[in-house]
């Protein structure tokens, strides 16, 4: 039924001599997912890299049509899990744009703070798969000792670890009370003293330097036309962050910079992720000391129904630009949800980067682009 | 002997050196495992369990007046209500409130929906069972608990 | 030689011996690597197991025993046999002239130390017949990479040998201990032989850092991608045991095998060996994976000229004293 014209034209592809077809993935250590790529090499040397999509497929669009706006909410946390929080402000702002609704300060003050401690977990979680992926197993580990600390802060205010469901249209699902602003504080005292500590494990380890150093370097003019974006594009020297150039939430308030690196390679995405958690915690600490009194929800009716019309709301994800555009005929159910993920059009530089590297490097590159597979095949 | 080859191994080294530290002073340290079971973890107040009926405190039945509103929230399907008025009696109760729990998300969205607030969280997280059908269909109206917390407990 | 019956019964001693101390010392390692690689990372390792999870090891080489071995439908049967039993016999063997301490040696050999190299050379073969036999491409270029980075190990482990060799003057291992008696620990008269000797065990090792035959985030499980049950768990036992020859010698050539005050000769030698197996997890908890053509370059461009100059000193100032 589903063949010839739409099959797949790589299994058709003349395999020359000398040459070796590896099938890198589904299951694979070094694709955090069910990626699949199609390696044609001589020898270690890769000579192209087809990534094969779609295994984890859910119909993520398709099943928002059929779903009322509450209803579709806990999906967002579904496709970037480790930017749970990010997906649930997209989808929200987006529909209080739409509606009008008002945000009382408080509650964007706790969204800020939520956003950015699961900012910090995601690119703690990217610190140590992208070091395994390196064959370093501790500093994942590391890693992951820091990263549960901000679960369970996270888990006292969503109360969930990882698939948080916390916003709500016109504001945040509960009041947070101030053992977690407490918890917050010391979260960032601690970790402007243990971070040092992950520059001497790994930054300025001389085979972690050469790993990465000068490996699969984006030259700033292919930034754009890739549609890159979030630490990938900041690793090649453009600032570009939905944050500060289409700002929304307070952050306009807030002081921080965009941290961005000129080389383009491994090295340069990893230096960018390190320093977002350093500017993360600032907007914390900033978060924490500004924090209003007042409520955390705002009367919003109780069935969601946007005008007829369309609209688009862009977040930054730990991962990149995270678009949502919504075509609603005013009912209840969306019309057309569309996701414009990250992941997805950062992995779309990867065969380009992959070309002539070695097998080794291949997974350095696959790791340094962060891809959360879920949110690519969504 | 170029000076340059020499000052790059033992910048080198010396880097080397610097993780090793690291990994010794982790070494040293204690860890902060919790060893599950003998040890738990504290739950947070808001930890999100399966869901589970909460009791009427003057009567000692389910709060619940099988509205259906749960079961229309849920993004997944998985609560099925069925309730009937008893004579003599205004409000509705329900005669089956089944979860299928392998259907469920823990969104948590029928809890807030719930007009009575006859909804909360159980604080199980460590769900067993033989098989299949305890899950998929839990009936949360025995003893208003989750037959599972009891067979958890009686293992 | 005549065979007579105590030499009968002494090879049947020495075959005992040795696979008690094989047996032991996986079981020990196996333990001890997971609890220096847990407390390294936050956790504990096993804890479960016997006292302090010392039995886990154990429970694990059950578990591995009665599991079934899954042979692929196309790989060749014979070598994908015999490719965990020619990783694991000449380590066995190697292990013969390894002494303890003066008397605690299963046989003495004058050429003992070359019989250990060229043994040590084997456990390469056994990993490309098992990279070869299984007829998987992640298992095909694991061992193609540990046959690669072959010679750029080997020769400067073998510079590293030779000024011990010099000072000693002898290739019995233990006549190298009784000369180091005599005068220091050759690793005070040759602290870069000693250095550099230790980073080529571990790539002697196949140990991480330098471990690219296996690397798990690129090739799956490298060489032994295709072997389960018991079979798998003999490749383990080889690199433990490897790793324990390779720490063995080290001792007895840079720190004087069995020598050491109050303690009896045998357990300061075992004292040495773990220390060096310690350094050897310490090095594969903290590093990330190095590329293989950055170790060849390592190998030929800063292990080979060291160790080379390092000799020719030696030679060098032994000649003129």
């Amino acid at each position: 039924m589903f063949e010839s014209e739409t099959a797949p034209t790589y299994h058709l592809e003349t395999v020359e001599d000398n040459q070796f077809v590896l099938n890198l993935g589904p299951q694979h250590p070094g694709t955090h997912g069910v990626l699949r790529v199609v390696l044609h090499m001589d020898g270690e040397y890769i000579l192209t890299a087809d990534p094969v999509l779609g295994y984890g497929h859910r119909m993520q669009e398709k099943i928002a049509e059929t779903m009322t706006y509450t209803q579709v909410l806990p999906y967002m946390a579904r496709m970037d899990y480790l930017g749970a929080l990010s997906y649930n402000q997209a989808w929200v702002c987006l529909i209080e744009k739409m509606c009008g609704l008002e945000v009382p300060r408080r509650a964007e003050y706790i969204r800020v703070l939520c956003v950015e401690l699961n900012r910090i977990a995601s690119h703690f979680l990217w610190f140590g798969a992208f070091l395994l992926d390196l064959g370093a197993f501790t500093p994942f580990l590391h890693a992951f000792a820091d990263r549960e600390k901000i679960l369970d802060l996270l888990e006292s205010v969503t109360g969930s670890r990882l698939t948080h469901c916390y916003f709500r249209f016109g504001g945040v699902g509960a009041d947070v009370d101030d053992d977690f602003f407490a918890g917050a504080q010391a979260f960032v005292d601690h970790m402007r003293q243990h971070l040092p500590t992950y520059h001497s494990l790994v930054t300025g380890n001389v085979i972690f330097q050469e790993r990465t150093k000068d490996v699969g370097v984006i030259l700033p003019f292919e930034t754009w036309g890739y549609g890159l974006s979030g630490p990938v594009l900041r690793g090649s020297g453009k600032q570009y962050d939905v944050r500060r150039s289409e700002p929304y939430s307070i952050y306009p308030e807030l002081d921080f910079k965009i941290p961005v690196e000129q080389s383009g390679d491994c090295l340069a995405r990893y230096l960018v992720r390190l320093r977002e958690i350093e500017e993360s915690l600032n907007i914390i600490e900033q978060a924490v000391a500004g924090m209003p009194d007042g409520p955390v929800r705002s009367k919003v009716p109780k069935i969601i129904k946007p005008p007829e019309g369309e609209a688009a709301m862009a977040v930054e994800t730990p991962r990149g630009e995270l678009m949502i555009y919504l075509v609603s005929d005013g009912t209840k159910v969306p019309y057309r949800v569309k996701y414009r993920v990250p992941s997805f059009a950062n992995l779309s530089i990867f065969s380009h980067l992959a070309r002539g590297q070695l097998l080794a490097d291949v997974l350095a590159i696959l790791g340094s682009l962060d891809m959360v597979i879920p949110e690519v095949d969504r | 002997m170029n000076w340059s080859y020499a000052q790059n191994i033992i910048t080198g080294l010396v880097s080397l050196v610097k993780g090793m530290q690291v990994t010794m002073t982790t070494m040293l340290t204690p860890s902060p495992t919790v060893e599950w079971p003998s040890e738990t973890a504290p739950l947070p107040p808001r930890f999100r369990g399966h869901i589970m009926l909460v009791a009427d405190e003057s009567t000692g039945f389910a709060r619940c007046i099988a509205c259906g509103a749960c079961s229309r929230a849920c993004p997944s399907n998985c609560i099925q209500v069925i309730g009937e008025k008893p004579e003599g009696v205004k409000k509705k109760s329900p005669t089956l409130f089944q979860l299928d729990f392998t259907k469920c998300s823990l969104c948590g969205l029928c809890v807030e929906s719930c007009p009575v607030a006859a909804l909360a969280y159980s604080r199980d997280y460590a769900l067993a069972g033989p098989d299949r059908q305890v899950y998929s269909s839990m009936d949360l109206l025995t003893g208003f608990a989750s037959p599972l917390t009891e067979q958890c407990h009686e293992l | 030689m005549m065979i007579t019956e105590i030499s009968i019964l002494r090879t049947l001693l020495t075959i005992a011996g040795i696979t008690l101390v094989v047996g032991i010392n996986a079981v020990f390692v196996v333990w001890l690597e997971r609890k220096v690689a847990g407390h390294m990372q936050f956790r504990l390792g096993p804890t479960e197991v016997g006292p302090f999870g010392l039995l886990q090891t154990v429970a694990d080489g059950l578990k591995l025993l009665s599991k079934q071995i899954i042979f692929p439908s196309s790989a060749d049967t014979p070598i994908f046999i015999l490719a965990p039993i020619i990783c694991l016999i000449p380590v066995f063997v190697a292990l013969v002239p390894v002494p303890f301490s003066k008397t605690l040696q299963a046989h003495e050999l004058d050429i003992g130390l070359l019989l250990v190299i060229a043994l040590g050379l084997l456990n390469t073969l056994g990993i490309l017949l098992a990279g070869w036999g299984c007829d998987n491409k992640y298992a095909l270029l694991g061992a193609s990479r540990a046959v690669a980075q072959i010679l750029a190990y080997k020769i400067p482990l073998l510079l590293c040998i030779l000024p011990v060799i010099l000072l000693a003057g002898t290739f019995s291992l233990r006549e190298i201990v009784v000369a180091q008696q005599e005068s220091m620990w050759f690793a005070f008269y040759q602290p870069v032989a000693f250095f550099m000797y230790l980073i080529a065990i571990t790539m002697e090792t196949n140990r991480s850092p330098f471990d690219f035959a296996e690397a798990e985030s690129e090739l799956v499980a490298g060489f032994h991608t295709e072997y389960s049950g018991m079979m798998f768990s003999l490749f383990f036992l080889a690199e433990y045991t490897y790793m324990f020859l390779a720490s063995a010698i080290a001792s007895i050539l840079f720190l004087g095998g069995w020598l050491g005050p109050i303690l009896p000769g045998p357990i300061w030698m075992l004292l040495k060996i773990y220390f060096f197996l310690f350094l050897m997890m310490w090095f594969r908890w903290t590093f990330p994976r190095v590329r293989v053509d950055q170790m060849l370059t390592f190998g030929w461009k800063i292990l080979l000229p060291i160790s080379l100059l390092n000799f020719l000193i030696t030679a060098g100032v032994m000649a003129v004293l």
